[in-house]
């Protein structure tokens, strides 16, 4: 009762203390005193603690299961146990836009204290740009979303999270992901800040190169935690289905990493200034896209909790309000302002990352069109349509093999002009590469050609940073260490892809299921009674044909709160393969289906992703060593 | 050295332009071989010719129509002015029982028979597509 209230009101004195903050940045703007005027950083923490005290108000509701606050009500039951408690919080959709606002406000107060060396009216206007987003949100939390709606008479019992969202992964995915989201919104605020002040510049490049890395690094990681979730608790055993709610989170990626690369010119060079403002401003659209669309209903998943098409109008205004106030600032104010002359030679470092750029731009248009056009269709012509894996995969798969040959020499080559060296070396690692995947691929596919050249091009890639690392020639060590791990892991996704096997098959307790390979033996069940489910456990014994037996106890949970079943997927993992075994039930028959997969690599597409995100890493801590 | 500038911008403009319209020729390209449309039971029953390619059937799983043995399950969509009987041998979700709603990718037999290669799964026990809610005519 009292922490609902309590994280009312400090929502609304947060939002009195951004328009304030408003007011006193725009006088300050005219102010001759070269420093900030120190009551904006003052307010601006006022204004993340009220939002701070708001969450966690937020929080203690859940905890203390208070269900005179409505979405405690919706999304939270007394047996829940205390971690989903606590991760229900943002489980759903006021919450998370509660964690959105946080995070907005979060990163604004970083930035005015990191950026004390910047020009003083350039960090007010990133500052007035930012809190211009703060206060939609906070308006859009206020009438479309309170996260403190009070219910009278106050329910004895709540109606339950999704069981599905109580899950260890997905409980620290949303705040993740947003961190990512949301970062973007300072590159956006920033390079329109940028453009007004006619600064981007090589020291600009170099100053917004952090932001770009930091949110670049907690996307990659919380979209693998979301894959990684997909993949044992959607029981399909996949890791990416190309749902359009997965695209929407992979579209900012993609312009996120061309974004990366490009900065990388302007800081070097002071080139592709346009460029550069145009990624960012479309990095954070397309995460606001990403909002409307998951937020307003319009795509079925997971994702869509509620469905409320206020909601979905308010986010789209606020959307065109934005994206025309950008282009507007864009074309209004930008000067290409280059004083070095723009000549590269063709093959330049400058060239590779103009190639990067239009690959990126290829994929991102392929999934934005595959995401979108179902609704278009939709809505133009009332047709129900689904755009599916093999839409994406005939589109994207046979231009990675260029990709990766690119990503390889790219990082060899210097600015301005370059030339290839140890021509040899690197012909005689093509040859090893084509060879090496020959003999692997001759027995086990039948789509030899393309297989080869493309999994010839990853090895490539593989070999030649593995090089670059071990002799520590390199002196971009974070990019080697991304690109390898870039090429590490789509040759876990090929061949995990490749070689994964599948069996389905209905099957009674006490039989044996025989198959080329094995025997799969359905031992017997047992029945558990935890505090919020009911479980059947499956115990099971897979012979492989060497008389290898692994056992494998899939799960089958009934909750009662929301009533749902759900099926827990049995996984063992091993650094080279996963045994995968799910099982499900159909009502009033003996009958079990189950679906044991074995797939091989999938340990190490979650590393290469990590070995992706630490190149990320150490590319923020290769600046500070610089100075 | 003016004109050299000139020159190379606009070879630089016309590979991307040529870049872009091919792109954009390959993407609906292959969007019109990979779409899935997604059909009624009466829908199906009114198609003049049957399609070769990957369908959705939406509906409600019949009462007492679904039949279970070692390597397939049977049953019937209905959205209750027509039906169909499914064929299906894989992975059945858990929320997938008589009287629910279903949605099921595959092929077309004929009019009356559907061979299924995917059925979707769905997150929550109310929770109803609004494809198979519209083929209900529920509003």
């Amino acid at each position: 009762m009292l922490a609902n209230q309590l994280g009312y009101y400090s929502l609304i004195i947060g939002l009195l203390c951004s328009i304030y903050l408003c007011y006193v940045s725009i006088k300050d703007l005219n102010n001759t005193n070269r420093n900030v005027n120190p009551n904006i950083i003052i307010l601006s923490f006022l204004q993340l603690t009220f939002v701070i005290i708001s969450f966690l108000s937020l929080i203690l509701s859940f905890i203390n299961s208070d269900f005179s606050n409505e979405i405690v009500f919706n999304n939270s039951h007394t047996t829940k146990p205390l971690f989903y408690k606590i991760t229900g919080t943002w489980g759903n959709h006021e919450g998370s836009l509660l964690l959105w606002l946080l995070v907005l406000t979060l990163f604004i107060f970083l930035f005015l204290i990191k950026s004390k060396e910047q020009p003083k009216k350039y960090r007010i206007l990133t500052l007035l740009f930012q809190e211009l987003i703060i206060i939609g949100f906070f308006l859009f939390i206020y009438m479309t979303s309170n996260p403190f709606n009070y219910l009278f008479p106050v329910p004895t019992e709540g109606l339950g999270l999704n069981p599905i969202l109580q899950d260890p992964a997905l409980a620290i995915h949303p705040p993740l992901l947003y961190l990512g989201y949301v970062g973007s919104s300072i590159i956006f605020s920033a390079s329109l800040a940028a453009v007004t002040q006619n600064y981007i510049s090589k020291e600009w490049g170099k100053h917004i190169k952090k932001w770009v890395l930091i949110s670049w690094i907690f996307l990659t990681i919380g979209i693998m935690l979301g894959s990684i979730w997909a993949y044992y608790e959607l029981g399909w055993g996949g890791f990416w289905f190309w749902d359009p709610v997965e695209n929407v989170s992979l579209m900012p990626w993609l312009t996120l990493t061309a974004l990366l690369h490009c900065i990388l010119v302007l800081e070097k060079r002071g080139g592709l200034t346009s460029w550069v403002v145009i990624l960012s401003i479309t990095t954070f659209m397309l995460s606001m896209c990403g909002t409307f669309l998951v937020r307003s209903g319009i795509l079925n998943s997971v994702h869509t909790f509620a469905n409320d098409p206020a909601r979905g109008i308010f986010i789209l205004i606020f959307l065109f309000i934005l994206i025309f106030l950008s282009l507007g600032i864009f074309f209004l104010f930008h000067k290409d302002n280059n004083k070095d002359p723009n000549n590269f030679f063709w093959l330049s470092k400058e060239s590779s990352i103009l190639v990067n750029n239009w690959f990126m731009m290829y994929f991102l248009s392929v999934v934005l069109i595959g995401t979108v056009y179902p609704i278009f269709l939709d809505v133009i012509l009332a047709e129900k349509i689904s755009v599916g894996a093999p839409f994406y995969q005939k589109l994207i798969t046979p231009f990675l093999a260029p990709f990766l040959l690119f990503m390889a020499f790219g990082l060899k080559l210097k600015w301005i002009k370059s030339k290839i060296e140890n021509k040899s070396s690197l012909i005689m690692f093509l040859i090893i590469s084509i060879m090496l995947t020959f003999f692997i691929l001759k027995n086990i596919t039948t789509d030899l050609l393309f297989y080869t050249i493309l999994i010839s091009a990853a090895f490539f890639l593989f070999f030649t940073t593995l090089r670059e690392l071990f002799l520590k020639k390199s002196n971009n060590i974070s990019q080697t260490i991304s690109h390898f791990g870039f090429s590490l892991l789509i040759l876990s996704i090929l061949f995990n892809g490749i070689l994964t096997s599948e069996i389905t098959t209905n099957i009674k307790v006490g039989e044996r299921y025989v198959y080329s390979n094995g025997e799969i033996f359905f031992e017997r069940i047992e029945k558990e009674k935890k505090s919020n489910f009911d479980s059947i456990v499956g115990y099971f014994k897979v012979t492989n044909n060497k008389g290898k037996v692994t056992k494998l106890n899939p799960e089958i949970r009934f909750y009662n709160q929301p009533v749902t079943i759900t099926s827990e997927a049995d996984i063992k993992t091993t650094l080279l393969v996963d045994k995968f075994l799910v099982m499900n039930i159909v009502k009033g028959n003996d009958y079990f289906n189950i679906r044991y997969q074995v797939k091989p690599f999938m340990l190490w597409i979650w590393i290469s992703v990590l070995i992706i995100s630490l190149g990320g890493l150490m590319g923020l801590r290769k600046k500070k060593y610089e100075k | 050295m003016y004109g050299k500038k000139v020159k190379l911008r606009f070879l630089f403009l016309v590979l991307i332009l040529f870049s872009v319209i091919l792109s954009v020729f390959l993407i609906l390209q292959s969007l019109k071989d990979n779409v899935v449309y997604f059909k009624s039971p009466s829908e199906i029953k009114s198609l003049l010719e049957l399609d070769k390619k990957k369908i959705r059937v939406g509906g409600m799983v019949k009462m007492l129509s679904v039949s279970i043995n070692s390597d397939e399950v049977n049953f019937v969509i209905t959205d209750f002015k027509n039906e169909i009987n499914v064929t299906y041998s894989g992975a059945v979700p858990n929320l997938f029982a008589e009287g629910k709603g279903v949605v099921a990718e595959g092929f077309l037999k004929d009019r009356n028979y559907f061979l299924a290669t995917k059925i979707l799964a769905k997150h929550d026990e109310n929770y109803m597509p609004p494809e198979v809610k519209e083929a209900l005519g529920v509003k």
